[in-house]
């Protein structure tokens, strides 16, 4: 397997030891004010990500600059490994459908509007068409397909089921990953809660009684639909 | 002979339950592969460059530097030199290459000249459009005198704008060939019969050589009925490279070019008597879809009056062209009827739920049906106790209720079915219907199961091919009726076939025999039943087949169904923000086969509804005739904290069962626009009368006009 190059772009300060490469835990982990002073340093790029990479490459003596072309990156989804070449400019999302075939999260916005193709990323809910596949590297990415089977589905799947809160099925793999990361935080939500937390994301066809009655059976707090 | 009817209300095992879609657990596990998520190995990617102008010529096209590209496998020209461009985002070339990256950067690379040409794309501006198309009034009586003698007059011009389909799977295919004469396509549609041929034809082969593929489509809404251009150059390019080919469109494509419901602008007057009783309806509208224009709503909608009269004036526009939107022309028409009714009821210091039982007689043959619903409808809203005159709240935020009617027809299309019995004890039904996520296939099953007798789990349902026995394109709420009226005469004739294989076996007659709750009886009582899977190992080796079709005989399925929805809704005076508290529809449809099913429909369309009356439009540009939101960020959909609690309430019973199956996909998505219109009329005491409901436009109505 291919070893993790280039970390993914901690959201905090401190990242969860559980994500570090062998590489980050020798060279310490990133941090947001080392991308900044990297990015400072090589005076040219702007992106926090490019900046990141340009510091992390120089430090190991290579030329300073990750693409155009495709790279190897490694990935651990599922709990399984994967490895791809990839070009540095590939979103997770379509990493993950055009690349490795896990077709499960959806490509229709692709801008972070619709949250069709929410992964869980260490356990918190991201819009895959707005992560770089790179940036993903080091991650634990939890996709639908990860979430559970149709032999052994998740609580929250089988309420999905039992209160159809899905129709075309389209936005149903994003709103299953966003439910479930949103009981992972708030066991018991209340109907704000809910809505706030599955406001990023849409359904055409109008399922959202369905999905209230499914977060409510899945958080073990009834099942009223509407 | 069997006898083609349905079970009785005490002898349905299946039907009226409320069942779980049978596809349930492969979409919620991400498993159910669409046409979007089809891989074929050494499969290219193809995207479409679009025409930047409203209304243009082509004048050159360059595609050296794509071809020169690495990656770029193939460039092919859609629409050539000279080609007159009537809309923004029209497709002109499209490339093929081996990643989607490298697609992109092929289609960037295509340089193409235009001659810009004038356009139009404001058609409320009738008074503006180059090519207005007025047709001929249609009179009943004497409008005009009508009016002048009554006590009692309104009017008011309607605005509706255009809205898109916005289907979350975006239109598009897989095309791989198989050999020189045969291809399978993988496409996200609600015709894969119709398509089948449509592609046979543009392609120059034999329909039955084309296979179309289809076992789950990511929302349709009536605009995914055609092969369309995309799918036929899709087809093409795999043809001209000999791989896979993947065409799917990006989100400002669909949204632009893949489906647009025409807008409606209406000016309507009004009389009533004394009494309260309408007596004339005169009304002018016009409205667009695009180059064809728009074909005239039905107005008056629902009602008819002795004494009304209709023009309308179809206004064409640079715009990307109308698709069937679910239930063509009618939200529209309910928008403009319900708004005009309503002010006349205000006018006539009536009650609007006194007003429309009043005159509900005019509604014709389903007068009965909807006053059951308005008083059902008027129980869960608890509409006698809380609706006030309209603008007699006082405050901030003030609160109002509205109601509308609607109707369909929704019989059920031409379908055949076969069914296959096997003596493991499997029936099967194969179909050539397609699941646009409505629960067809749930349908099926429980259909045959329920004709068999056994559980919904033993049986099997193929369908989503085009090689499968005919059957019609979903839309126009004709689905239900087409696919369980087949389905139910080709499992009577196949449970028939059975017990004729069988009974020798048994040494028994046919007419002895009986499927029940998984077992076969002997109806003399010679024998004691025996289980289903013990009776169907007599079938031997070579499974039992019958065939169905519908229509056929017995009334299986009907036409025709009201339905009422009432909305209460709070409008902020200061900020124009209308937001839903609750919204109740009664619903009508004959035998409902699926009850979870059904209320799913209702549902669905109660939240389509309020995204439609609240936020959805296409935004024209009317100096560079572009589409201004053409992206979901700013083409708005509800999310699920706006849309309000919601009451669905199903008609079933005597007076409804015995019509047989009606169609239920368009009918609630009708009204609830209108009903919200009515209510925020209601709440703010000045009429609101255009939808999208925006703030800017609610205040403006708030303010007189002034935003």
């Amino acid at each position: 397997m291919a070893q993790t190059r280039y970390p993914k772009t901690p959201r905090d300060e401190q990242p969860e030891a559980g994500v570090e490469s062998a590489e980050t835990k020798a060279r310490g982990p990133f941090s947001r004010r080392q991308f900044l002073r990297g990015s400072a340093a090589a005076g040219a790029a702007s992106a926090g990500l490019l900046s990141g990479i340009l510091d992390d490459a120089a430090a190991q003596g290579e030329p300073g600059v990750a693409g155009p072309g495709a790279v190897d990156m490694a990935f651990k989804i599922n709990g399984k490994a994967y490895v791809a070449t990839l070009e540095p400019r590939v979103t997770l999302l379509d990493a993950l459908r055009n690349h490795l075939d896990l077709t499960g999260a959806k490509k229709v916005c692709d801008r972070g509007t619709c949250g069709a193709c929410t992964v869980l990323l260490n356990g918190d809910p991201v819009y895959a068409c707005s992560v770089l596949a790179i940036e993903a590297q080091g991650a634990e990415v939890t996709t639908v397909e990860g979430i559970g089977s149709p032999a052994d589905m998740h609580p929250i799947q089988q309420a999905f089921v039992d209160h159809d809160a899905q129709q075309c099925g389209f936005c149903t793999p994003g709103f299953v990953v966003a439910s479930a990361a949103l009981l992972n935080r708030h066991p018991n939500p209340d109907q704000d809660t809910v809505h706030r937390e599955l406001g990023g994301n849409l359904c055409r066809c109008g399922t959202y009684a369905g999905i209230r009655a499914a977060v409510a059976q899945a958080a073990g707090g009834g099942t009223t639909n509407g | 002979m069997a006898e083609y009817v349905w079970p009785a209300a005490g002898d349905r095992l299946h039907i009226g339950k409320h069942i779980s879609r049978l596809d349930g657990p492969v979409k919620a596990t991400g498993r159910a592969k669409y046409a979007y998520d089809v891989n074929r190995r050494g499969m290219l990617w193809a995207i479409m460059v679009q025409c930047p102008h409203a209304h243009a010529r082509i004048t050159s096209i360059d595609t050296s530097a794509a071809e020169a590209m690495d990656g770029v496998v193939r460039v092919h020209v859609i629409q050539d030199v000279g080609t007159e461009i009537q809309w923004a985002h029209d497709e002109i070339v499209a490339v093929a290459a081996t990643s989607e990256e490298v697609a992109r950067d092929g289609a960037a690379a295509v340089k193409i000249e235009y001659e810009v040409l004038s356009h139009f794309v404001n058609e409320r501006a009738v008074d503006e459009a180059p090519d207005a198309q007025p047709a001929q009034a249609e009179t009943t009586g004497d409008p005009a005198a009508a009016m002048a003698s009554a006590p009692t007059k309104s009017s008011g011009a309607y605005h509706v704008a255009q809205i898109a389909h916005c289907s979350l799977e975006s239109h598009g295919q897989v095309a791989e060939w198989q050999d020189e004469e045969t291809v399978t396509l993988w496409a996200s549609t609600q015709a894969i019969s119709g398509v089948a041929s449509q592609l046979g034809e543009q392609i120059g082969i034999p329909a039955s050589n084309v296979h179309v593929e289809t076992q789950y489509m990511g929302g349709g809404f009536g605009s995914k009925f055609s092969v369309d251009r995309w799918g036929v150059v899709c087809a093409q390019l795999a043809k001209d490279t000999g791989r896979p080919v993947k065409l799917m469109l990006d989100r400002d494509q669909e949204v632009s070019v893949a489906g647009a419901r025409p807008s409606t602008h209406a000016e309507v007057s009004t009389a009533a008597d004394a009494d309260g009783n309408v007596v004339a309806w005169d009304s002018k509208s016009w409205g667009s879809g695009g180059p064809a224009g728009a074909n005239s709503p039905p107005l008056p909608y629902v009602f008819s009056f002795d004494n009304q009269t209709h023009m309308h004036t179809s206004v064409p526009t640079n715009t990307g062209p109308a698709r069937a939107w679910r239930a063509p022309r009618h939200p529209q028409a309910c928008l403009v009827t319900m708004r005009a009714l309503e002010d006349l009821a205000h006018a006539a210091g009536m009650d609007p739920l006194d007003f429309f039982l009043k005159n509900i007689e005019k509604t014709g043959e389903r007068a009965s049906t909807y006053v059951e619903e308005l008083e059902k409808g008027a129980e869960l809203m608890g509409w006698r106790d809380r609706w006030r005159p309209r603008g007699s709240g006082t405050g901030t935020v003030r609160s109002g209720l509205g109601l509308a009617l609607h109707t369909w027809g929704g019989r059920g299309h031409r379908s055949n079915c076969e069914v296959l019995a096997y003596r493991d004890g499997l029936v099967e039904a194969r179909i050539g219907s397609q699941d646009l996520g409505t629960g067809t296939r749930t349908i099926i099953a429980l259909v045959l199961a329920e004709t068999f007798g056994v559980a919904v789990e033993q049986v099997k349902v193929t369908m989503g091919r085009s090689v499968l026995p005919a059957s019609g394109a979903s839309g126009g709420s004709t689905t239900v009726g087409g696919v369980s009226g087949a389905t139910r005469r080709a499992a009577l004739n196949a449970v028939d076939a059975v017990f004729e294989r069988i009974a020798p076996r048994l040494g028994t007659e046919m007419a002895n025999l009986e499927l029940r709750n998984g077992q076969l009886h002997f109806k003399d009582g010679s024998m004691a039943a025996m289980p289903w899977r013990q009776a169907a190992a007599l079938i031997g080796v070579n499974p039992v087949s019958a065939t169905g079709a519908n229509p056929g005989p017995g009334q299986l399925n009907d036409s025709g169904v009201g339905g009422i929805q009432m909305a209460d809704v709070s409008v902020d005076m200061e900020t124009g923000v209308v937001s839903i508290n609750r919204m109740v529809a009664v619903q009508d449809c004959g035998l409902i086969l699926d009850m979870k099913l059904a209320e799913s429909q209702v549902y669905g369309s109660l939240i389509m509804g309020v995204t439609y009356a609240l936020t959805e439009e296409r935004v024209f540009d009317p100096h560079t005739g572009q589409m201004l939101n053409a992206e979901m960020e700013f083409y708005k959909l509800a999310g699920i904290e706006d849309v309000g609690e919601m009451i669905v309430h199903m008609m079933t019973g005597p007076g409804y069962d015995e019509r047989g199956v009606i169609g239920l996909g368009e009918p609630p998505v009708i009204a609830p626009g209108a009903a919200i219109a009515n209510a925020a009329t209601n709440a703010t005491g000045v009429p609101i009368n255009e939808m999208p409901m925006t703030p800017e436009r609610v205040l403006a109505a708030i303010n007189g006009g002034m935003a």
